[in-house]
């Protein structure tokens, strides 16, 4: 018998970790004397107020729902994908010698190539850890993380030494051709009527990223493949029983996880910076890990805490930038969220299980 | 009769262990419901009931692992508190558990002392112990060599190290959890004659099992739970088997299985030297060669570890074997590519493997994909690149009631249902997709004995069909009730083969423990 109602589980559980992350949040802005209430209400317009914002937290979002994607589907097969830095920086590279190497004649055939060329590089960086861990057994979570400093090691290289313009004093890549600059969705919501701001570096590739969550969702729970990854995801002695091959699944989810990671090039490098810049991840590979936490490693799940750390990233930068709270402070509410949604979910999911138990034999 | 009846006849002495009231949840599972017991003195008190019945968790309480939510215990007449394990020492209690608590590679005396040691410095310790040790060695005839290093030693002989262990610390009481589990027939008498012997100086013993016959042979007074509660105390003497486990399940239980002689047909499996190095490097089915026929259940009896386990992964697919099996005449590959889990079910090989929480079922997945496990890629699961779903759940329906699952709720997860419905489930999914061979191992363990006798039908049924059916248990009752043939392995070797109506458990005990022809 289960002992939550799965809406208390999906929805009561995470929210009220975040309330918990919000009051804990508000003593510390208090702490340092200012105004916890003018910083919700700050965040809130400045990340949620105008399609300004909105442009900004969706923008950060695509970038979160990629590379919380990518955990996600690693972690339904039991393995752990610290990589996602890694593989996202690599998918940056990817999706610039596309763009740089090959003529496109318009931004879509552009976008294919790139989303082939960014999942192709991401997968081929994760495939590395995933062979040494299905063949070798050496811990993925150990490989990954080292794939993440070879990863910028690379990039450090080819931008200072191959991929630099002729007398540029940057360590980036050339900028990318007009033709394969993405729309904006200020470019796409204005045929259709609604205006929406132009400065916002939020693209077409958000649509991408919530098609993403869809098949994610469809590969997992309706095709023998995802069928395949989540038992191997829940018991390897099963797994082989049923003769599931281990090293295959393992290969094929970690290809998977690293080319969805890979794919939020396309949102940052070619939708945004339309150049490949040193350390243009910034962390979101990271993200990913609690975003996937907080959702629950469901698509729908990761789409909502995607959004939400859009928000938060959105909203902290207004903070940094109207208030005297530091920009550390935001690290510090951040860690906040992700401490009580992922790390402390015990903490508040056994009173709650309790308190539904008393109700229950009240009623019963 | 009651509590209150036997204890009646020896008002002469304070119980050892009095326990009143006692109740425990877990959850929303009452593992233990208002329980009252009396054990006396210098006997042997059983405990008998179903796996969940709630026996394990009220020893626990017992030995201060769990904090009972009510109820009191009382030890020789005193109210006691139990907070932990080192209370339940102090207080005179023993507990030999069913899995071993021993450092595999300390000297028998080293694990003997740990956790008791006196002093900082070692070496005074052990040689007050050592006095100490062999002291009780003679008083209760448990010779143990205090030098040897546990792993050299046998699980009989790693139990009296356990029981010594116990002694050691003064135990008044000792409680066996399910002591027979991993023991011959013959290792099993022994250890009888031990608690005999223990009764005898004096000592009072507390025996859980679920095995009637033990119940039978040794104890003084037994208990019965059902479902958390303590449902009759009665005198070994004054009941029966029949009564027991209808006591156990709440119904009346048939004990033997029916069936007609086997006419056995066709060979459908042959196996000629068979051998399985396991992933340690440690050889440990050593050259078998076996056949079963269409038709025959032929059983492979012997003590967990002996090899079995590693020869129904090779059938299964899932470990690799040198040597030739054949299936319906084709050879098997028993390594490489085609030597996995669905390569076997396509020649027609079901498997319900051993254990079915940690192979046969994933726990957290609902009944209906739990049902297509290790068949999801058949056609009939399957419509495009999709799962079908659909067909997949009325499949579940339609064998969730053939089997008498219970409750019949395909959506409900694995690991919601008991252990006996839990079986069917893994049961249902195997036999109905109609095998030329059945590997099944361990058919009943963990199941309730309502659910036993069922299970036991299915499989006299399917043989019936004409299918070749290869049973492996650790339970000897069950071999020799349900296989028509019987192959006991030790340490890899199978020592013998008898007809079942041919053989009993003594010859087949001394096979078990690697003597005889």
């Amino acid at each position: 018998m289960e002992v939550m109602p799965k809406w208390a589980e999906v929805i009561l559980v995470p929210l009220i970790s975040l309330l918990l992350a919000a009051i804990l949040s508000a003593l510390v802005i208090m702490a340092i004397g200012e105004d916890p209430i003018a910083a919700v209400q700050l965040m809130v317009t400045g990340a949620l107020g105008s399609t300004y914002g909105w442009g900004y937290t969706l923008y950060y979002a695509t970038n979160f729902l990629f590379t919380g994607l990518a955990v996600s589907v690693a972690f339904h097969a039991g393995l752990f994908n610290i990589g996602g830095e890694g593989q996202a920086m690599l998918g940056g590279l990817g999706v610039a010698l596309m763009c740089l190497l090959i003529p496109w004649p318009h931004w879509t055939l552009a976008l294919i190539g790139a989303s082939a060329g960014a999942a192709l590089f991401g997968a081929a960086w994760a495939a590395i850890p995933a062979y040494l861990q299905a063949k070798r057994g050496s811990h993925i979570v150990i490989t990954t993380i080292m794939f993440n400093f070879i990863a910028a090691a690379l990039l450090n290289y080819l931008l200072v030494n191959v991929m630099r313009p002729q007398g540029s004093m940057d360590p980036a890549s050339a900028r990318f051709p007009e033709a394969v600059h993405l729309p904006t969705l200020h470019d796409l919501l204005a045929p259709i009527g609604i205006s929406f701001s132009k400065a916002a570096p939020a693209n077409v590739t958000f649509l991408i990223a919530v098609l993403a969550c869809v098949l994610v969702w469809f590969l997992l729970w309706r095709t023998w493949l995802g069928y395949e990854i989540r038992s191997y995801g829940k018991s390897e002695p099963a797994a082989k029983y049923a003769g599931i091959s281990p090293t295959a699944i393992t290969m094929i989810a970690m290809l998977i996880s690293g080319g969805l990671a890979g794919m939020m090039a396309i949102n940052n490098v070619m939708g945004e910076a339309e150049r490949l810049v040193l350390n243009a991840v910034e962390g979101a590979g990271f993200i990913g890990i609690a975003v996937a936490l907080m959702g629950r490693s469901h698509p729908f799940g990761v789409f909502l805490a995607a959004v939400l750390f859009g928000f938060l990233y959105q909203g902290g930068a207004e903070l940094a930038l109207w208030t005297n709270i530091p920009r550390e402070l935001i690290v510090v509410i951040q860690a906040l969220v992700i401490l009580f949604t992922g790390a402390l979910d015990n903490m508040v999911r056994m009173p709650l299980e309790r308190l539904f138990l008393m109700t229950r034999r009240g009623s019963g | 009769m009651t509590a209150d009846d036997t204890s009646g006849r020896q008002e002469t002495a304070a119980p050892a262990i009095e326990l009143k009231g006692i109740s425990k949840a877990f959850g929303p599972v009452q593992a233990n419901k208002d329980i009252s017991i009396r054990v006396m003195p210098g006997t042997i008190h059983g405990i008998i009931g179903e796996n969940g019945a709630g026996k394990s968790t009220l020893m626990s309480i017992l030995y201060g692992f769990y904090k009972a939510d009510k109820g009191e215990i009382f030890i020789s007449g005193q109210k006691t508190e139990i907070p932990d394990s080192q209370a339940a020492i102090a207080a005179g209690i023993g507990m030999v558990f069913q899995h071993f608590k021993l450092v595999e590679n300390f000297t028998v005396l080293e694990n003997i002392i740990l956790g008791a040691e006196d002093g900082g410095l070692l070496k005074p310790s052990l040689s007050k112990a050592r006095k100490t040790l062999l002291e009780l060695e003679h008083e209760y005839g448990l010779n143990v060599d205090p030098d040897a290093v546990i792993e050299d030693l046998g699980v009989g002989m790693q139990q009296r190290v356990e029981i010594l262990k116990a002694l050691y610390r003064q135990a008044d009481i000792l409680i066996l959890d399910e002591p027979t589990g991993v023991l011959t027939p013959a290792e099993a008498d022994q250890l009888f004659r031990i608690l005999d012997r223990l009764r005898a100086e004096g000592k009072t013993i507390i025996l859980i099992t679920h095995k009637l016959r033990e119940i039978m042979e040794a104890t003084d007074t037994v208990s019965v739970m059902r479902r958390g509660e303590m449902t009759a105390t009665v005198k070994t003497a004054d009941t029966s088997p029949a009564e027991l486990a209808e006591l156990m399940v709440g119904r009346k239980v048939l004990l033997r299985v029916d069936k007609t002689p086997a006419t056995p047909g066709d060979v459908i499996l042959d196996i000629k030297g068979l051998r399985v190095v396991d992933d340690a490097g440690v050889e440990r089915v050593k050259g078998i060669d076996l056949q079963v026929r269409a038709g025959e259940i032929v059983g492979i009896a012997g003590v967990a570890g002996n090899g079995q386990s590693e020869l129904l992964e090779v059938l299964g697919g899932y470990a690799d074997g040198t040597g030739e099996i054949r299936v319906s005449g084709q050879p098997l590959d028993l390594a490489g590519k085609r030597a996995d889990g669905r390569s076997r079910r396509a020649r027609g090989i079901a498997h319900v493997p051993e254990d079915r929480q940690r192979e046969g079922l994933i726990m957290d997945f609902s009944a209906w994909e739990n049902t297509a496990f290790g068949y999801h890629r058949d056609p009939s699961y399957q419509s495009g690149v999709l799962l079908n779903n659909a067909a997949i759940r009325s499949d579940t329906e339609a064998k969730m009631q053939r089997f008498d699952v219970r409750p019949p709720n395909p959506a409900l997860a694995a690991k919601n249902f008991s252990g006996g419905n839990q079986q069917k489930i893994v049961l249902a999914r195997e036999i109905e997709r109609n095998p030329d061979l059945l590997l099944i191992g361990q058919p009943t363990r963990g199941v309730d004995i309502g659910a036993i006798e069922f299970i036991h039908q299915q499989i006299v049924a399917l043989r019936d069909k004409g299918k070749a059916i290869l049973l492996v248990s650790v339970e000897l009752e069950e071999i020799l009730a349900l296989a028509d043939r019987v192959a006991v392995m030790f340490d890899g070797h199978i020592m013998g083969e008898r007809q079942s109506a041919e053989t009993d458990e003594k010859e087949l005990g001394l096979l078990m423990a690697g003597v005889g022809s």
